[in-house]
Order: structure tokens, then sequence, then C-alpha cells
């Protein structure tokens, strides 16, 4: 990098940081308050601001020069290339061992962690269950579904209400909250499979919010915002157990579901139903016009996403053994969004990382906890820019062509 | 009579504010067929904005019209700012990504957004100073009009007549239409689309923020998540009026406010809500094209 | 007059696998097709030419089924299968009824490979469901292979074995339009409507494609409908033309018939020409 190279940078970030301090300042420095008419001046908050901008528009800067760069590149590239990461990881004989390694050390989790941290490891498997249903729709598929977290409702209550009113167990509802969620997916996207792309978006955010709203509402069977509580956990054979216990045998549970998932994707993704879901999210009249239908093609993708999202709904359920509207906000599809998102459309392993990236680290850097939707808000914007394949690359299989037969 | 009326007029105010909202996503989507997203949240800063100020200058003691006026301003002025920048920080660098990219790049941004005024103000509800007097000359109205609502009704009418009038005399706004007919066609015959775009952003933002402080004034407290709901019913007032269609807006702006005014006010409301999501979804499932727009066949 | 008359024979004589009648086809106030009568008969490469918005894409959009037609009958005869009303079918079904099209500004999948996009093409003859993908048993393993290897040959068809597994948006022009065509054939279509194929082709490459075209006729048995501006390609490449001008069609016959035709001359060279 060239002196007037740096020089040029250091000059656009600090109009940049000049120009967002003073667009940020009211709102980050002035606090009123209009009842006791007194006002609160922060001016330290400006000096943060000021700092934090100038660094963030530098970096912003250099990788906007890079990634044009790479772009005018890519487009004189024939092949596409890997990263070394995504070779190393892809080579069969550091990816066996590795999967072993990671299935070794998910098994041996509870032994040698806290009922705590297990809880928090719970939480992300369900999270990389739930992104890797909203995979099969956004990523594989490009059906924008921002109403996901619906279904997720659909299975908690449904599990809620038969075991509040019918005592049916944990192992009787979860085949029937996958049915429920396939069930609520074809209804649901029926009629509004055929819109374009961004007004799925939207129709789809209606739905959800109705779901809410009602379950919100409708206080006679869903019990309003107080919500249902006292749910079961999953039961063992009859046996009782302690809540640690508890707590250990739901971990296995999600860790089976975990690796369930993981299969059924893969196998789906490289199949001839997923090749339909990659021309569909390309091109949708040139899909149509090839024989493909278009809306058994997107049925099936949205009815499976909503399918594992209502399945983990009554895992949720069985977990927190307390459910409300609450935890069924928009925030919560945006939330699973952003892993899928970040992780990259379309690929297993990204999402599974994005999962645990988004859920685990403000778990553990609590500094960051506060700032959890502002990060997530920003990391879409950032992947969207710069990397719009997300951490992990889709990986497409290579089909071995029988030369012979081919002849 | 009086309560049709007392729910006409407040189906008309809402209806304004969701037109001025609606505004700007439309034009927005005119031209560069993109659903901002954040755009609920610029008129959320705007409400912000006149909060600020207004909290300013009434412990300074001035007037409250007078601080009306100034918080208007000065709310407009850095809603505008702040439309401009996002559209250059999330949208401009995917001016040639797959569809959904940008779409998802402003989801993204309007959580930042959300949770920025949230971490530097408050999670909490902000009273908002009454900066609309009760005027004399509007007692004998006072059953079904209230005060505020004629000042939302007549500043969103004033506003909305000057945008019209700008679409259509100034040159940026012929070049505005030329843009949304046909970005290419515009390129080639010397329109500079960037600019077009960014002076499309600074104006839906104004007319967001004027939205942002009237609504304010009128309902006394905001808060950093008010701009999703009201984004999302603006939205669905500019789908309602044919998106893309400046007097569709304004349309469908009126027509979504008096729905949902006589739907609460005669059925129920607990469901106020749902309504508006209800004729979302309807419209786009069975006529996405709008009330007065035509189904258009796609080329291939 | 004479002329119309054998031809009429002729299609009565022999069974057509596409025949349509009386097709107008409105947008608004604009009328782009009126009253399109054509005939493909089994084996016979079709030309429909014409200027430039004369309504000849619009057409094979009404035929395909993503528009439906204002007016008219579009009539499809699969080669063992009774005739077929087609007109507003979905466009998937005309296509699994085997009827396979080409696009005039390429539509193909930008970020699969090549041989991924044939592979696309064989979605309607294939049959493996969500429980057959995640299982992956013998009879689901046999087809994929089946898949990979025809797609493959369709590859080996128009000469891009060697381009298998590059990105179809990375491949050269020409290349993307013989890859089109490749995805239509695998197919198995009766009838292959090809949009103008040598677009932005070079003389050598267009003399290829055309030599292309003719092997695929005789291999697969495939009636074809072509829609091209070269006119030596369509003149040397088809059985019969027909020519459109503003929705119509203003003359039909053998290639010699219509480049005699004063109207066509008319309405290729413009109305001053004959002053
Ligand atoms: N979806 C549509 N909506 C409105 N008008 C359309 C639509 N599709 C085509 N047209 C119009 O129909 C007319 C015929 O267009 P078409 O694309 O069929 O011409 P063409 O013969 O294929 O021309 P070219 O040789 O340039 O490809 C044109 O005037 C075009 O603008
Ligand atoms: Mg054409």
């Amino acid at each position: 990098m060239s002196r007037a190279n740096i020089l040029r940078y250091l000059k656009q970030a600090l109009v940049a940081s000049l120009w967002l301090s003073f667009l940020t300042l009211p709102i980050m420095v002035i606090r009123v308050d209009t009842v006791e008419q007194t006002v609160t001046w922060r001016w330290m908050h400006l000096a943060y601001m000021a700092g934090g901008s100038f660094v963030l528009a530098l970096i912003w800067y250099i990788m906007m020069e890079r990634r044009d760069l790479s772009q005018a590149k890519r487009e004189l590239e024939t092949v596409e290339r890997d990263s070394a990461l995504m070779r190393f990881l892809s080579d069969p004989r550091f990816a066996r061992p590795l999967m072993a390694f990671g299935l070794l050390v998910a098994v041996a989790f509870p032994w040698f962690f806290s009922l705590y941290q297990t809880n928090i490891l719970i939480s992300a498997l369900i999270y990389v269950v739930l992104g890797l249903g909203l995979n099969i729709t956004v990523g594989l598929a490009g059906l924008l579904d921002l109403g996901y977290v619906a279904f997720y409702a659909v299975g908690a209550y449904t599990y809620a209400l038969l075991n509040h009113h019918f005592h049916l167990g944990f192992w009787a509802v979860l085949p029937l909250g996958a049915v429920m969620g396939a069930f609520f997916g074809i209804l649901l996207g029926f009629p509004v499979l055929r819109l374009r792309g961004d007004y799925l978006a939207i129709v789809t955010l209606g739905f959800g919010q109705i779901v809410r709203l009602v379950l919100e509402n409708w206080g006679s069977f869903s019990y309003g915002p107080s919500g249902i509580s006292n749910i079961d956990r999953p039961g063992l054979f009859g046996i009782s157990y302690s809540v640690e216990q508890a707590t250990t045998y739901m971990y296995y549970i999600m860790v089976v579901l975990v690796l369930l998932t993981i299969f059924v994707t893969a196998r789906l993704k490289d199949s001839r139903i997923g090749r339909a879901w990659l021309a569909l999210r390309e091109d949708e009249i040139a899909c149509q016009a090839m024989g493909i239908d278009n809306t058994r093609a997107k049925l099936m993708a949205f009815s499976l996403g909503a399918t594992l999202a209502a399945l983990m709904g009554v895992v949720f359920a069985a977990k927190t053994t307390f459910i409300n509207p609450a935890s069924f906000t928009f925030m919560e599809s945006a939330m699973i969004l952003a892993i899928v998102v970040l992780g990259g459309m379309g690929s297993v392993l990204g999402v599974i990382l994005g999962a645990f990236l988004l859920m685990l680290l403000p778990e553990y850097l609590r500094a960051f906890s506060e700032y959890r939707m502002l990060i997530f808000g920003a990391t879409m914007v950032l992947v969207m820019v710069f990397r719009p394949e997300g951490l992990v690359r889709a990986k497409r299989k290579v089909y071995k062509i029988n030369v012979e037969a081919a002849g | 009579m009086e309560y049709f009326l007392q729910l006409f007029f407040g189906g008309l105010s809402r209806g304004s504010v969701y037109a001025l909202i609606a505004l700007g996503y439309t034009m927005v989507y005119g031209i560069i067929e993109l659903i901002n997203f954040a755009h609920g949240e610029i008129y959320m800063i705007g409400a912000f904005m006149g909060l600020i100020v207004a909290g300013l200058l009434t412990s300074l003691g001035w007037p409250a019209l007078s601080v009306l006026a100034i918080a208007l301003v000065i709310s407009v002025l850095y809603s505008a700012a702040y439309g401009y920048t996002v559209e250059k920080i999330a949208y401009k660098p995917l001016r040639n990504a797959p569809r959904l990219a940008p779409l998802i790049s402003a989801i993204g941004m309007s959580i930042l957004l959300q949770n920025y005024i949230m971490l530097a103000q408050t999670p909490d509800f902000l009273p908002f100073p009454r900066l609309i007097p009760e005027l004399a000359f509007m007692e004998r109205f006072s059953n079904y009009l209230g005060t505020s609502d004629m000042f939302i009704i007549v500043t969103s009418f004033v506003v909305m007549v000057a945008l019209t009038l700008f679409i259509k005399f100034t040159r940026m706004g012929k070049a505005m239409r030329a843009t949304a007919q046909n970005r290419k066609m515009a390129m080639l015959v010397g329109v500079n689309v960037d600019q077009v775009i960014s002076v499309t952003f600074i104006i839906g933002s104004s007319l967001a923020a004027v939205g942002g402080v009237l609504i304010g004034a009128h309902v006394g407290q905001i808060n950093f998540a008010i701009g999703f709901l009201a984004g999302i019913k603006a939205f669905t007032a500019a789908v309602l009026g044919g998106i893309g269609s400046i007097p569709g807006a304004m349309l469908g702006g009126l027509v979504l406010g008096w729905a949902e005014s006589f739907a609460t006010g005669y059925i129920s409301s607990d469901y106020e809500d749902v309504f508006a999501f209800l004729l979302l979804v309807v419209i786009l499932i069975f006529r996405p094209a709008g009330l007065l727009g035509k189904q258009r066949a796609q080329k291939v | 007059m004479a002329q119309e008359m054998t031809n009429q024979n002729a299609a009565q004589a022999v069974q057509p696998v596409l025949s349509v009648r009386n097709v107008g086809m409105n947008f608004g106030g604009l009328r782009a097709l009126s009253e399109v009568n054509l005939d493909v008969l089994p084996g016979e490469v079709v030309a429909l030419i014409g200027p430039n918005g004369a309504g000849k894409t619009t057409f094979f959009n009404c035929i395909t089924g993503i528009y439906t037609p204002s007016e008219g009958e579009v009539t499809a005869y699969p080669k063992n299968g009774k005739p077929k009303r087609i007109n507003g079918m979905r466009t998937n079904l005309v296509c699994e009824l085997g009827m396979a099209r080409t696009f005039q500004n390429i539509r193909l999948f930008p970020s699969m490979t090549a041989l991924e996009n044939v592979m696309i093409g064989r979605h309607c003859r294939t049959k493996t469901g969500i429980l057959g993908a995640v299982l992956r048993g013998p009879g689901t393993r046999r087809e994929e292979q089946e898949v990979v290897d025809k797609s493959f040959e369709m590859l080996t068809k128009v000469g891009l074995e060697k381009l298998a597994n590059e990105y179809s948006r990375n491949l050269p022009y020409g290349a993307q339009r013989r890859l089109e065509i490749a995805r239509a054939l695998a197919t198995e279509p009766f009838l292959l409507l090809l949009d103008e194929p040598a677009a932005g082709m070079n003389p050598q490459e267009t003399e290829e494609l055309k030599q292309m075209v003719i092997r695929i006729r005789e291999e697969f048995k495939v009636s074809v409908l072509l829609i091209e501006h070269d006119m030596k390609m369509v003149m040397s490449l088809s059985d019969r033309i027909y020519v459109m001008e503003y929705g119509r069609i203003i003359s039909t016959g053998t290639p010699k018939e219509v480049s005699e035709d004063p109207q066509v001359i008319r309405a290729y060279l413009g109305e001053d020409s004959d002053a």
C-alpha cells in the first residue's frame, strides 16, 4: 500500500467520522427529560463515536477497495477458488477426524461442564436447527421468510396446549408438532408462494405478526400475554429425574435432533429436489420452463423449513417449561435470518458456525450482550456488502461422470 | 353521527401520517425496486430528534408553537441526513447484487438503527412535550376533531401538495419520474441516477420525519420501537395504493387510516394491529398491484 | 393462393406436432399478436422470422404457457399420446408434455455448473422425492447416476463436454447459447423452440450451430421451431418459413417462396424501397 493510498484512506475516514459524529451528536449526547425539564449532556459519547467511527470508516474504505478489486478479478477468472481453510475442511483426510472429534466433544460435554453451560449449549443447538430449517427456505430455495418464528410458535403452542389440557407427553407431541408445522407451512405457503421475492418477504412478515397478535389477544385459547407454564419436561419411560438430569437428557435429545437435521438437509441439498431449489433461486421463469413445478418446489421448501421450526418449538416449550408470545417476535425471526446470512446462505456448515457464533459469543462476552441485536443488524449489512456468500461458501457436490455410459 | 365524525377525523389524521411515511416507501420502490425496510426507523429517529429539540427549547422556556416549528425543521434536516447516509452505506454498494441482498441489508439496517436509539437513549417510553396548543376557535369541533388532529391533517396536506408540485414541475422531479420509468434510459439521456436516488431518500426521509414529530406531539410518548409497526402499516398503505405511485400512497394512507379507525371503533379495539396486517396480507395476495394499479405480465 | 392450398393439404395429410389457430394476444391496449396460424410437422425445421418487435418472442411465450393467449387455440400432439390443448397450460406442464425452449436473453442458472444446468432439464423425467432423497436407496442412486450420465451426454452433443464443471456464468456467449439447447434437449422434447440461437455469434459459430441443429434433428427425431434474424442460416436450415409483422403472419412457404414474396420484401426493406 503506497503512502498516497494511506493518506487518501485517512482523509476519507476522517470525513466519514466527522459526518457520522455530526449525525449522531444529538442522539448520543443529549438526553432530555421533558417531565422534570432537565437536559443531560454526555459529551464523552461524542468522543467514543468520533474515534470509533474513524476506525470503522478506515476499515470500511480499505475493504471496499479490496471488494471492488476482487469483483473485477472474479469476472475474469473462470474457476471459482476456495479459500485454504475450505480446502482443508473439505479434504476427507482432515474432515473425518475433525467430525469425529467434534462428535466426541458434543457427547462428553455435559460431563465436563456445568449445568449452566449445558443449558446455553442447548439453546445454541436449537438455533442450529432453526437456522438449518430457515436455510432450506431462504438459502436453498431463495424464499425470504420473515415470519419463520410463527412456525416455531406453532410447535411450542401445540405442545404447551396439548400438555396443559390433555397431559400429552413430549414424545407423543414431537411428531405431532412436526405435522402441525408442515400443515401450517402448506396452509400459509399456498396462497403466498406465487408472489415475487420481496412481496413474499413482507407477506410472511405479516403472517408472523398475525400469529403473535392472535396468541396475545385470544386469551381463552392461548392464555394471552401471560402464557402457559408448568409444561412437562420430556418423559423417560416414566422414570422421574432431577432438574440436572433433565437438562442432560434434553441436551442429548438436541444433539440427536441436530445430527438428524444435518443429515437430512445435507442429503436434500445434493439431491434432485435440492437442485430444483437452487434453480428456483436463480431464475424462476427458466426453472419452470424446464419442467419444474415451481409451486410444488416452493411448498416443499417452505413447509420443510416450517416443520423443523415447529419441531424446535416443541423442544423449546419442553426445555423452558414456560412459553408466552413474547418469545416469538419479529426480532426472533431476524435473529435466525442473521444466523443464516452470516453463516452463508445454502451452506450447512456455515449455518452451524453462524448459529454458534451469534448465540454463544454474546453469552460468553457479557460486555457484548447488550449490543447483541445491534451487532446482529450490523452483521447483516456488512455480510451483504462484503461477503454475500457468508462465512462458508455453499459447497456444491462434484458429480462423477460415468464416461462409458455417456459414451 | 358525532361518533362517526370522530372516527372519520381520527382516521383522517392517522391516515395522513401513514401517507407521509408511505410516500418514502413508494418513491424508493419506484426508483430502485427496494422495500426500504429501515424507513420506519427514519420516522422513529425523526420523532426522537423532535423530542430532543423540543425538550431543549422548552427547558429554555420557549413558546410551544415556535418550538414545534423549529423541532420540525431540525428533525427534517437530521432525518434527511440519516436517510441519505443509510442509502450510501447499506444500499448503494449493492446496486448490482441479487434482489434479496439489499432487502436483507435493509432489515439489518433497521435492526441496527432501532438498537442504536435504544442504547443511546432509553428502552422506555419517553413523554413527548405538548407542542400543539388547544386553539380557541377549535372549541366547537372538540367533540370529534381535536386541535392536534387538525394540525396533522393540515400539515400533511400542505407537505403533500408541495411534494406533488415538486415532482411535477422541477427538473429534479422530472429526472425522478424518468428514472422510475426506466433507469437505463434515464442514464442514457444524461440523468445522474445516483443523485436522483440520493434525493429520493432525502425527500422520503424528510416526509417521514414530519410524520414522526407530529405523531410524537399528538400521542404524547415515543420509544425506539415505534418505527417498526408504523413502517409496516405505511408500507401496507403504499401497496394499497399501488407501490411506485405517489398519489396511490396518499390514497392508500387515507384508506388504511379510515379502515383502522372504523374497524377499531365499530368492531373491536383488541385486534387493532391485526386489521392492518390482515389488510396487508390480503392485498398482497389478491391485488399486489394495488387498488388502482393494473396487473401487468412480466416481460420475458 | 395456390401455395396456401398445397400447404394446407400437406398439413392435413400428416398430423402436425403443433398446431396454432387464430391466436391473439393483447397487452393492455397493445395488440401484440392477432390471428396467428401456424403448424409444425414431425421432423420439420420451421422458422419464424420478422422485424424487431414483430411479436415472435411473444408468440413463444404464448405457446409455452408463460402468457395465456387472449384468444385462439394451441394444440400439441405428443408422440404417443392424445392431442392436448395447451393455451394457458402451466409452463412446466408444457415442458413435461415435450415442448422445450431456449430464451432470447439467455436464462441459464448462473451459479450452477454447465452440467448442473443440464441436470435441471432431467428433473421432469425423474421422480426422486423428499423421502427418496434423504434415504438415498439404490433406486435413487441409480436414477442420480443416470441423470448425470444423460446430462453429460447432452453436453457432448452440443460440444461442451470439456466445460461441464464450469459455472455457466463464466462460459463464453456462444457456449451459453448451446448450453441452453442442451438443457432443453435433456427434457426429451418432441418440439424444440429456439429463440434467436445465433444471436451474437460470429459466422463460423453460426455455421457450427446450424450443423448442430441438423444433427440434433436427425438423432433425436425432434421438430424445431426457430426464431432467427440470420437470414443465411434461416434460408439454408428451414423447411418452411413463417414471416411475422406487427403480430400477424404476412407470408408463409418454403424459403424460396418466402424470399420472393413482395410483401416480405416490403416488410424487410420498408415502404420506400419499391419507389
Ligand atoms: N409483457 C409485456 N407487456 C407489454 N408489452 C409486451 C410484453 N411483452 C412483449 N410486449 C410487446 O409486444 C411486442 C412484441 O414483442 P416481442 O418481444 O414478441 O418481439 P420480437 O418479435 O421477439 O422482437 P425481437 O426480434 O426484437 O426479439 C413489442 O412491442 C413488445 O414491447
Ligand atoms: Mg424476441
